[in-house]
């Protein structure tokens, strides 16, 4: 465990030095996440009846999202673990006392909690002192607050075990990326819109899907959509979900690492 | 233009090489850019219309965006990779080469991955076309044709930006993926729906909105001056601050050395 979290602080310290980078990043994602709420704002004069959220939480969940949205994304994190992959280097990391799976948790766990680091806080402060439709609130209670601080790390566990094993997935094809993967995960995780602006069917099958695990969870417990005991099932049902997936990861690490041939070199 | 379709069909082989995964990539930008519209669908679930305009009409409006964003994608991704050309010094030898710069940087890459989008579009389009309500005329043909290219131009325009600031950063600027990335992802719904404020900034400032919103009131018949139908064609003159700033930063350019 005590490499692990050696790695984990390199890692995070190493994330760290791209400040630049974070400035812009987090002015992009401030103007994205007002844009969003001006969109919905759109829907929401049009018919305020047919608005399956709160406005305010909706506002919520679209700050949340953008401030910790380094925590959450599917794509962009961790991917020098398919560069090892592709370019065979990963017969070094093969000879490390290191299991590989945890390996690359841990790495792209650090880039995650680094990035986040460096670009939520000054989102959030904007957030709450924006004039009044646009604000974020805080969680209404105390409760609601520690759910979420739950709910939150869960949901990163859940995105990276998905994401790896999309990485995984390049013993096979030797390819970089897989488009459909990531989005498949962003629409569903609510990344476009959030899941209770889903028909009503779809609603249903998306609220057990993996996928619902990842930020849907706590970014509707933050705004309070999603309170009291439904978030205690949510969280169960986020921590079945991250089991599942890690245990699917380890099994399809084991089975690929025993086709692996490394030619010499 | 010889040596551009030179450069075009070197670049097609090389990237049918590996057709399996090229045609993997290509279905996967397909389906990729449905869950845009997908979310679009979803909403008008619940909701059927936004400030006035039906989701056929909203379609519409998402299909073109996504046309000339794609448009200029494919052909302006030379633009995208550019500050790598800066940092690895690749960028000296288009100087010292007897052909034009932005040419060069044109020729350099073209991504036909990116064709997946739009042919994506094209089937929203097709399907939006008959059920927009539009009364398809010569000149509302010709209008949504001005939309797409004059709108591929202006996103061209915006690649150009995010590329000179290249120039003085030598890295590429996040910040612009608001404007390019945002310009379509927003571009989905009619700008006018993010209030007066965004709208003023997309028309006078980047001028997205001259080949989005002012000619689509011009299909739906909800403005009858032509002027509404040539908005796109004054969007073009975007194109002379972002090439004037790519000179600005061309003058300013010292090699990295590497």
């Amino acid at each position: 465990m005590k490499k692990y979290i050696a790695l984990f602080r390199i890692r995070f310290i190493n994330g760290l030095q791209y400040r630049a980078a974070a400035l812009a990043g987090l002015t992009t994602q401030f103007a994205w996440g007002f844009m969003e709420i001006l969109s919905f704002s759109a829907f929401y004069r049009a018919n305020p009846a047919a608005f399956p959220m709160e406005f305010s939480h909706l506002v919520s969940y679209v700050w949340i999202q953008q401030a910790f949205l380094a925590l959450f994304m599917p794509w962009g994190v961790g991917g020098n673990a398919v560069e090892t992959i592709v370019s065979g280097n990963i017969s070094y990391d093969l000879a490390r006392p290191m299991d590989i799976y945890n390996r690359w948790f841990f790495e792209t766990i650090a880039d995650r909690v680094s990035r986040a680091t460096l670009r939520c806080a000054p989102i959030l402060i904007l957030a709450s002192i924006l004039p009044l439709p646009f604000r974020m609130k805080l969680p209404s209670d105390l409760f609601q607050f520690s759910m979420f601080l739950i709910s939150v790390p869960i949901a990163m566990f859940a995105v990276t075990a998905y994401c790896l094993i999309d990485y995984m997935s390049a013993f096979y094809t030797m390819s970089r990326y897989n488009a459909i993967f990531v989005i498949v995960a962003d629409f569903f995780a609510g990344g476009y819109i959030p899941i209770p602006f889903f028909p009503e069917p779809v609603r249903k099958i998306a609220e057990l899907l993996p996928f619902a695990a990842m930020q849907n969870m706590p970014l509707r417990i933050y705004s309070g959509d999603i309170a009291g005991m439904d978030a205690v099932y949510g969280i169960g049902l986020q921590l079945f979900w991250v089991t599942v997936m890690i245990a699917f990861g380890k099994l399809l690490m084991r089975r690929s690492l025993k086709r692996i041939v490394t030619q010499g070199g | 233009m010889k040596l551009y379709f030179k450069y075009f069909s070197i670049h097609l082989k090389s990237q049918m090489q590996y057709k399996a995964t090229f045609f993997l990539n290509f279905f996967g930008r397909i389906v990729m850019s449905f869950a845009t519209v997908a979310s679009v669908l979803f909403m008008f679930t619940r909701f059927n219309q936004v400030d006035g305009f039906t989701v056929s009409q909203i379609l519409l409006c998402t299909s073109v965006v996504s046309m000339a964003y794609s448009l200029a994608e494919v052909f302006a991704r030379g633009f995208d990779i550019f500050p790598r050309l800066l940092g690895n010094g690749e960028f000296d030898r288009i100087l010292v080469r007897p052909r034009g710069i932005i040419f060069q940087v044109l020729a350099s890459h073209i991504e036909f991955l990116r064709l997946g989008i739009f042919i994506q579009a094209v089937a929203v389009l097709l399907y939006a076309i008959p059920n927009s309500g539009v009364i398809w005329t010569g000149d509302k043909i010709v209008t949504l044709l001005l939309m797409i290219f004059c709108g591929a131009a202006v996103f061209f325009g915006l690649y150009i930006i995010y590329t000179s600031f290249a120039f003085f950063t030598t890295e590429g600027l996040e910040f612009m993926n608001i404007l390019t990335h945002g310009g379509r992802e927003f571009g989905r719904y009619p700008y006018v729906i993010y209030g007066d404020g965004i709208l003023k900034f997309l028309t006078y400032i980047i001028p997205l909105a001259l080949i989005q919103y002012y000619p689509l009131l011009y299909l739906l018949d909800r403005a009858q001056s032509k002027l509404y139908m040539f908005m796109p064609i004054i969007s073009l003159l975007f194109l002379i601050p972002s090439y004037s700033f790519f000179l600005i930063g061309l003058r300013r350019y010292k090699s990295t050395g590497s």
